[in-house]
């Protein structure tokens, strides 16, 4: 992690539609691209904040983050151009432990924005599963050659294979239902951040039976130490 | 003027690399026992600002003694703690067990929780007999009267004020719920720095106590501005957030703002924002 200092400023590459998100690259500089599921505060021009993105692939000299605009922070990190300049902060907590056996990726919707970082430091062509919620968001599995994909309502667990070591990032149900079928499983949590290093106790998730930071215990999670919640037999 | 942490705003722990460039690091509130805080979401940006409603998570006056204010002071930075309650033996109980200390702050103004039944006078008071730690009074600008409530704390024993905290608000979200979990939260940020520099103005013209001046310093500008209006020291909260060197850069701001304002240290802009050579004087 670099030391914890005033973000540094980064120049704009590139930004490509994919689907419905937006791929946005940026001039490395001096920042370490870390370990795969680790993430970077990205300026949102115009608001408040930086807002959280794991990073999706590092191309030599570049780092590039997989956005979804689903607020007027993504929107605005959407709306960047080649030449633009935006501040940048990490990497930041704790990313996968690549040292696993038989990898499988699991990734839904958006969750698949660490996954292609992730295959690449694994190497060797892992194994690969995604869901989206349509053919639109699909687009995204371009950043995977090769991997299976399911469209809603088919979901990423009914087509899981077992005996793989699992590396998952999708919405908490599908992390919850990940976590129930292999409880080894490591996760890629999400939740709101204002800093990203502990400083404004926002991002607390259950973690071990408490409320906890996510920036500093994950984003990635043993499956075991994210409760499940009780489901209501009727 | 020193530069100091709004309480609540950085882990010296997590990030003490970030608490060593501070002239001295206030604690998140301690009270008597342990508080997990509120379920997320407890934050939420708004225009000009964000709402938090973490609730005063912490380990509780008995672990935060024995575990965490160790390790505080192994990183050989000025300490302040800040200490909240229910009643005012709460916080006097609690100050009876603190020594060793630069300041204690008295957080008087929680917008996340329920007020302390008895009144901002009446724990300084508790306090003061308690201990001899200097006591910093953080009050809300929300009080109607805050003149009166600065001089109430003043007349009880406070050694300075802490202002502002928090001011309580509500942000919804795009289904018109509440946008954190708890309803209603605290906004911080550059919205609160108008808000700040008129309290600070009031209560330093009411009690001529030493401020620590908060709420939206972003720059060595607002550094500035709070000095021009009294403030003897300011503190860094939501700019943290977004920028972990904000402490040092706000100092060399402060260098370049003093020149451009042609005074050689912050406190004489004080005089300049009372000028009689123009015959405008900051509001009190």
């Amino acid at each position: 992690m670099q030391s914890l200092a005033s973000p540094s400023t980064h120049r704009v590459t590139g930004s490509e539609r994919i689907g419905p998100y937006t791929l946005l690259q940026l001039e490395r500089g001096d920042l370490d691209p870390g370990v795969p599921g680790q993430f970077f505060m990205l300026e949102a021009p115009g608001r408040l904040l930086p807002r959280p993105f794991s990073l999706c692939l590092a191309p030599p000299g570049e780092l590039a983050f997989l956005v979804d605009p689903v607020g007027p922070g993504t929107q605005a990190i959407c709306e960047l151009q080649a030449g633009d300049r935006i501040s940048v902060l990490g990497p930041l907590g704790h990313g996968y432990r690549l040292d696993v056996g038989r990898p499988l990726l699991v990734g839904g919707g958006i969750g698949i924005a660490p996954l292609p970082y992730l295959a690449e430091q694994l190497g060797g062509s892992p194994a690969v599963v995604l869901g989206f919620r349509s053919e639109e968001y699909a687009e995204a599995a371009a950043l995977l050659p090769g991997a299976e994909v399911v469209i809603d309502p088919v979901l990423v667990t009914e087509v899981m294979p077992g005996g793989y070591d699992v590396f998952a990032c999708g919405p908490e149900p599908m992390l919850h239902a990940v976590a129930e079928l292999c409880p080894g499983a490591q996760l890629a949590w999400e939740a709101p951040m204002a800093c990203g290093y502990g400083a404004c106790y926002g991002c607390v998730v259950e973690i071990d039976g408490a409320l906890k930071r996510l920036c500093l215990e994950g984003p990635v999670l043993d499956a075991a130490r994210v409760r499940t919640p009780v489901e209501v037999v009727a | 003027m020193r530069i100091l942490n709004a309480s609540g705003c950085l882990d010296t722990l997590a990030a003490p690399e970030v608490a060593r460039r501070l002239d001295a690091f206030v604690t998140k509130t301690v009270t008597p026992l342990p508080r997990e805080g509120n379920a997320p979401p407890r934050i939420a940006e708004v225009a000009h600002g964000m709402l938090n409603a973490i609730g005063l998570a912490n380990p509780g006056r008995d672990r935060f003694l024995a575990d965490h204010l160790p390790g505080l002071r192994e990183l050989g930075i000025p300490l302040w703690v800040s200490v909240g309650g229910f009643c005012a033996e709460d916080y006097a109980e609690t100050c009876s067990q603190l020594t060793d200390l630069e300041a204690v702050e008295l957080n008087l103004s929680c917008p996340n929780v329920d007020e302390a039944a008895d009144s901002a006078a009446e724990i300084v008071l508790s306090c003061r007999r308690a201990t001899e730690l200097p006591l910093y009074a953080k009050l809300s600008a929300a009080h109607p009267n805050l003149a009166e409530v600065a001089q109430a704390v003043a007349a009880a024993g406070a050694d300075g004020l802490s202002l502002i905290n928090t001011l309580r608000a509500v942000a919804l979200d795009q289904h018109l719920r509440p946008a954190v979990a708890h309803g209603s939260g605290g906004l911080s940020g550059p919205a609160l720095k108008p808000i700040a520099l008129h309290a600070v103005s009031v209560c330093r013209e009411a009690t001529g106590l030493p401020i620590v001046g908060m709420g939206g310093v972003e720059t060595g500008r607002d550094a500035l501005e709070f000095a021009a209006c009294g403030a003897r020291d300011i503190a860094l909260g939501t700019v943290l957030f977004k920028d972990p060197g904000a402490p040092a850069r706000v100092r060399a701001e402060l260098e370049a703002a003093c020149d451009d304002a042609g005074v050689v240290k912050p406190e004489d802009a004080e005089s300049l924002a009372k000028s009689p050579e123009t015959g405008r004087k900051v509001p009190a």
